[in-house]
C-alpha cells in the first residue's frame, strides 16, 4: 500500500491519529506561512488554520475511490486525504517533486489515487465537476459518491446555483459542503450575503440542508456521514454549511485588519486542534508527557520537510510540454 | 453512399459511437425529448434512453461543467451549447477547468468531451445568436478546435472528436444544417488534418466551415485555377496541407466567417509569411468580416458575410496589382 493510502487509514477512526494529523496541518501551514513571508516561495497561498476539524472528518469519512473536488485552500485538505507533507510542500515550492510535478503550485494540489480532484482557483468551479464525477457514477451504477467543498463567498457565484439545481433534478450522489469560514476573501459574509445561515439557499432546490459545528470533528463526522449514507443508497445530494473561521488572512498578503475586534479571539477559545487534543486525551489513549512529545516531534518533522523539499530537483523545461494534450502536439 | 443533411450526419455520428462506446452519453438544452432545436439529436433519446441522453436546464455551466467531471470519471460526455454565444457564462469550465485537468493532474486524468456549439450567420438571428467566436477558445492550450463544413466532413469529423482523449470543441455552422451531400459512413478523418476539396495551381484559399462552400463558390467562377483547402481544425491546425499547398501555388487568400481583429486566419497568414517570405507571389491576404456586430436585416448580413463575388473581386484585384487589396468596407468609406 501507497504512504498516501496508509495515511489516509490511520486517520479513520483513531481520535489519537485524527489530532496528531490536525498538528501536522497546523505545522504545515505555519510552515508554509513562514516561507512565503521569507519570500522563499513565491505566488500566493491560502492557509486553512481553524478548518482542520472539518479537513479530517470529511478525509475519515470517505472511501478513497470518492473524489473530491475542493479549492485553492486545500492543503489541510490534501494532507487530511493522505497526501504526504512533502508531496505538498514541495509542490508549492514549484518541485519536480511535488503532486502535480511543481506546475501547479499552491492552489493545484492533486492525488486521484486518494480521491483529490485537481483543485481549483477559480470560486465555485470545481461544484459543476463535482456534480458531473456523480453524473458519471449514476450512470456507470456504482455507489461511488462525490464531494465538492467550497466557501462561503462560493454560495454566491452561478455556478453553486446552477450545480444545485442540476444535481437535484437528477438525483445525483454528490456532497456539497460549504465551509463557512465568514470571510469571502476580504470582506466579512454579513456585507456580501442577506442571509446568515448559507445552507438554506438549498431549500429552493428541495435539497436536503442542515448546518453544523465544523470545529468538531464529532459533529463533522456524523453529519458528513449521514449525506455519503444518502447519496450512497441513491438518495441524491445534500447540502451541509460547516460553520468554521478562517484564523488566516484570505491570502498571503492579507494581515486580516478588518476583522470586528475580539472575533478572532472568541472562535479562538474553539480552535479545533484544543478539541481535538481534548478529545484524544479522553479516549485514554495518549497522555499530556505523550501529547508533548508528539507536538515536537511534528513540529522537527515539518521542519525536515522544508529542507528536504528546498533539495528537491526544479522540473525540467521539457515537463512544460507534456500532459497537455493527449499526445504532444508540434505547434 | 446515403445522401443525408448535415444535421442528420451529425446524430448518426453521435448514434454510431454510441452504439460502439457505452461511455458515451448526451446531454443539453432541449436536446432529448425534443431531439434539438436544430434536430442535430434526432432518434436518440429512443435508441438510446435516459440515462446516456438528457434535458438539462438552461445552466451551460453546470452541464458543461458536469461533462468535466463525468469525462474525468470514465464517461465521454458530447455535450450541445444551442447557439455558441451561450457558451460565454460557460466558459470557465471549458477553459479554465477541463482545458487544465490534465496539466494540473500532472498527466493523470483525461476529459474526452466533446462541446458541440452551432455557429455562424446567414441566417437572421442577429446580434447574439450568429458569431462564430472561434478565438474565444482557439488560443486555449489543451483544448482541439473543429469545424464541419458539410454533411461528410460533420460525420467524420465528429466520430473522430468524440474519440478523442482530449476536450474538443466541435463548431457547426448553423446554416449547413439543412443542406444535403453523400456520407461515406466508413470514412475517417483526422483531428489536424485539412482536405483539399479542390486541387489547383494559381492560388490557394484556405476556409473553414460555411466559408468553405463560399471558397469554392468563388473557385468554380474564377478563371483562376484556384486550390481550395477546407482547414477542419483551426487548433491544431494543418501546418504541412497549407504550406504544401502555398509552396506550390505561392499565393495564399484566407477566407474567415469572423471580424477581421484576432481571426483565426492571422495565424495562418503569419506562419505562411514567415515560411515562404520572399517567394511568395503576392502578399497573404485575410478576407474576413468588418469589425462590427452581426447586422440582423437581411441585406446587411449578406453583405457582412464574405460572399464569392467579392472573394472573387479581391482576388482579381489582387492578381492585377500585386498589393493587397483593400475590402469592402473600407473602399467605400465605412
Amino acid at each position: 500500500m501507497s504512504k498516501g493510502l496508509d495515511r489516509r487509514k490511520a486517520i479513520l477512526s483513531d481520535p489519537v491519529a485524527q489530532f496528531e494529523r490536525a498538528v501536522e496541518i497546523r505545522e504545515f501551514e505555519n510552515q508554509i506561512n513562514a516561507l512565503f513571508a521569507s519570500g522563499t516561495i513565491r505566488g500566493t497561498t491560502h492557509l486553512c488554520n481553524g478548518q482542520e476539524a472539518l479537513a479530517i472528518g470529511l478525509a475519515s469519512v470517505l472511501r478513497t475511490d470518492d473524489p473530491v473536488s475542493a479549492t485553492y485552500r486545500s492543503h489541510g485538505i490534501a494532507l487530511a486525504l493522505g497526501i504526504t507533507p512533502e508531496s505538498a510542500m514541495s509542490e508549492i515550492m514549484g518541485k519536480a517533486t511535488g503532486c502535480c510535478g511543481g506546475l501547479g503550485g499552491s492552489m493545484h494540489l492533486c492525488d486521484l489515487e486518494l480521491g483529490l480532484l485537481p483543485t481549483s482557483a477559480i470560486i465555485g468551479g470545481g461544484m459543476p465537476i463535482a456534480a458531473g464525477a456523480a453524473l458519471a457514477f449514476q450512470v456507470q451504477g456504482n455507489d461511488r459518491v462525490a464531494v465538492a467543498i467550497f466557501g462561503d463567498g462560493a454560495t454566491n457565484i452561478g455556478a453553486f446555483h446552477e450545480t444545485l439545481n442540476l444535481a437535484a433534478i437528477w438525483k445525483l450522489p454528490v456532497v456539497f459542503i460549504c465551509d463557512n469560514n465568514v470571510y469571502a476573501e476580504y470582506s466579512r459574509i454579513n456585507l456580501t450575503t442577506p442571509i446568515e445561515d448559507l445552507h438554506i439557499r438549498a431549500e429552493s432546490y428541495a435539497m436536503p440542508h442542515f448546518a453544523l459545528d465544523g470545529m468538531d470533528i464529532d459533529v463533522v463526522r456524523e453529519g458528513i456521514q449521514s449525506a455519503v449514507d444518502r447519496a450512497r443508497s441513491g438518495g441524491g445530494p445534500t447540502f451541509i454549511e460547516a460553520k468554521t473561521y478562517r484564523f488566516a488572512g484570505h491570502s498571503r498578503a492579507d494581515q486580516a485588519l478588518y476583522r470586528p475586534e475580539g472575533e478572532l479571539d472568541s472562535w479562538k477559545s474553539r480552535d479545533p486542534l484544543l478539541l481535538l487534543e481534548e478529545r484524544a486525551k479522553k479516549s485514554g489513549k495518549i497522555t499530556d508527557a505523550q501529547i508533548a512529545d508528539m507536538k515536537v516531534r511534528k513540529a522537527k518533522e515539518i521542519e525536515a520537510t522544508v529542507a528536504l523539499c528546498q533539495n528537491a530537483p526544479e522540473p525540467s523545461a521539457k515537463t512544460m510540454f507534456e500532459n497537455i494534450w493527449s499526445r504532444k502536439v508540434s505547434q | 453512399m446515403p445522401a443525408m443533411r448535415v444535421r442528420q450526419a451529425i446524430a448518426t455520428a453521435i448514434a454510431d459511437e454510441m452504439r460502439t462506446d457505452p461511455t458515451v452519453i448526451v446531454f443539453g438544452e432541449d436536446i432529448a425529448a425534443a431531439e434539438g432545436p436544430f434536430k442535430t439529436t434526432e432518434g436518440l433519446l429512443e435508441e438510446f434512453g435516459p440515462i446516456r441522453v438528457r434535458d438539462t436546464p438552461i445552466s451551460e455551466m453546470a452541464f458543461t461543467g458536469a461533462a468535466v467531471g463525468a469525462a474525468t470519471m470514465g464517461l465521454k460526455p458530447v455535450i450541445e451549447i444551442m447557439f455558441m454565444e451561450f457558451l460565454g457564462v460557460a466558459l470557465d469550465q471549458l477553459v479554465t477547468e477541463g482545458a487544465k485537468m490534465r496539466y494540473l493532474s500532472n498527466g493523470k486524468l483525461s476529459v474526452p468531451m466533446v462541446v458541440r456549439a452551432s455557429v455562424g450567420g446567414g441566417l437572421g438571428f442577429g446580434g447574439q445568436h450568429s458569431q462564430t467566436l472561434e478565438n474565444w477558445v482557439a488560443a486555449t492550450p489543451g483544448l482541439k478546435v473543429l469545424s464541419p463544413s458539410d454533411a461528410q466532413s460533420a460525420y467524420s469529423l465528429l466520430r473522430a472528436a468524440i474519440q478523442d482523449p482530449d476536450p474538443v470543441m466541435f463548431l457547426e455552422p448553423r446554416v449547413t444544417y439543412a443542406e444535403r451531400g453523400e456520407v461515406d459512413t466508413n470514412l475517417k478523418m483526422e483531428i489536424g488534418k485539412a482536405r483539399v476539396v479542390k486541387p489547383g495551381k494559381d492560388l490557394t484559399i484556405v476556409a473553414l466551415g460555411q466559408m468553405t462552400n463560399i471558397a469554392r463558390e468563388a473557385a468554380a467562377a474564377s478563371s483562376l485555377d484556384i486550390e481550395v483547402i477546407d482547414l477542419c481544425t483551426i487548433v491544431p491546425w494543418d501546418k504541412k496541407t497549407v504550406f504544401e499547398s502555398v509552396k506550390k501555388t505561392g499565393r495564399l487568400v484566407v477566407v474567415e466567417e469572423q471580424p477581421q481583429s484576432g481571426g483565426w486566419g492571422s495565424e495562418i497568414v503569419a506562419a505562411v509569411s514567415a515560411e515562404f517570405f520572399g517567394e511568395l507571389k503576392s502578399p497573404p491576404i485575410r478576407i474576413t468580416c468588418p469589425n462590427v456586430p452581426v447586422p440582423y436585416n437581411g441585406g446587411l448580413e449578406a453583405r457582412f458575410l464574405p460572399n464569392a463575388t467579392e472573394v472573387n473581386y479581391l482576388i482579381d484585384q489582387l492578381m492585377a496589382t500585386g498589393k493587397a487589396p483593400q475590402p469592402w468596407w473600407i473602399r467605400e468609406g465605412f
